[in-house]
């Protein structure tokens, strides 16, 4: 069973550039529902007013990183199902184990790959 | 040994500690010059013992006094005022350019990509494939701009001891604002940005210790 591909996906980065990168990065593997976020506190805004399927988030953030969004999300009733990819320079193994522990539904380390973007997202959906 | 002298040490004890209270500030060189008052006026009462640690005392007054040119020559302030804040604005340059330079980058590909959607088969699919290259190629710039934040954190600090050994040397260290103490928080302390390569996991360890959960 192919991936629903029309889920709409909130990436979060404080970096436009990134940003950019990750959603035509999305776009070549056809996920067209992207909106964007700059902050975890925006991004934590966007999800309780809509309707997301996917969070892709950077952890490195201010005012809130994406550890604390992640934490968030997973204490909101409605949003805790949410699959959750962090994707992240943060390499450390605290740093995994943090996010782990958190809940993070999969880890992707900067710079990471296209492969690795689609085979994370493929996995969270539940069909990798 | 009992000391022979109690009563003249501890006048000359009683003498130190006046003037330390009377000259908080009193420079190395006023000490100094006390001390040689002292040992010519009582050099004859004086013992071996006291003597030499008198002339440890001007001693030291006299590296000080040295230590203090020296520094002065050193023209350290040219570190806080110009070298640092010029390397800061540097480095701040750096990512400025290198973030123009990636958009344009990324605006190009994007209308490879536009173009990649006219056209059918191989084509398509090497197009497809160099823009997803390129834009993988261009997560660059957010790499070394963190590692570049890092380095101006580093500047920074270094900004701050060095104005802290100005201001040491030319007031009253009492009267200087302590730094505020780097407390992190738990989380904070997980903020390290990129690791160097010989340091840092790669995705294939990463997969190893999330897999290592389930």
């Amino acid at each position: 069973m192919a991936i629903d591909k029309s889920v709409n996906v909130l990436i979060v980065d404080d970096y436009k550039t990134m940003l950019r990168i990750i959603r035509n990065l999305l776009k070549q593997i056809e996920f067209n529902n992207v909106e964007e976020a700059s902050d975890g506190a925006a991004a934590l805004s966007k999800l309780r007013a809509g309707h997301f399927g996917l969070v892709i988030s950077d952890w490195n953030m201010a005012p809130m990183t994406g550890l604390q969004l992640l934490q968030e999300v997973r204490a909101d009733s409605r949003l805790k199902q949410m699959p959750f990819i962090m994707i992240t320079a943060e390499s450390k193994t605290e740093n995994v184990v943090a996010a782990k522990q958190a809940g993070v539904s999969n880890y992707i380390v900067k710079p990471f790959n296209a492969e690795t973007l689609r085979d994370k997202i493929e996995k969270v959906l539940g069909h990798g | 040994m009992a000391d022979p002298w109690p009563h003249r040490n501890m006048a000359l004890a009683d003498r130190l500690a006046e003037i330390r209270a009377n000259r908080p500030n009193a420079e190395p060189q006023i000490l100094s010059e006390v001390v040689r008052a002292v040992l010519t006026t009582m050099s004859d009462d004086l013992t071996i013992h006291d003597t030499a640690l008198l002339l440890e005392v001007e001693e030291l007054g006299r590296t000080i006094a040295n230590v203090k040119v020296e520094i002065a020559a050193l023209r350290v302030d040219e570190i806080t005022g110009s070298h640092i804040p010029f390397a800061t604005d540097e480095l701040d340059a750096i990512v400025a350019h290198t973030a123009a330079a990636t958009d344009a980058i990324l605006e190009v590909c994007e209308t490879l990509d536009t173009v990649a959607s006219t056209v059918t088969g191989d084509a398509a699919v090497k197009l497809q494939d160099a823009t997803t290259r390129i834009y993988e190629a261009c997560s660059f710039q957010d790499i070394t701009g963190q590692r570049i934040t890092k380095i101006v954190g580093t500047l920074k600090t270094i900004e701050e001891k060095v104005a802290r050994i100005i201001a040491t040397f030319g007031h009253k260290v009492s009267d200087l604002p302590m730094p505020a103490a780097l407390e992190l928080t738990a989380e904070e302390e997980l903020l390290n940005g990129p690791q160097l390569p010989n340091q840092a996991m790669d995705q294939s360890d990463i997969d190893k210790l999330m897999a290592s959960f389930d």
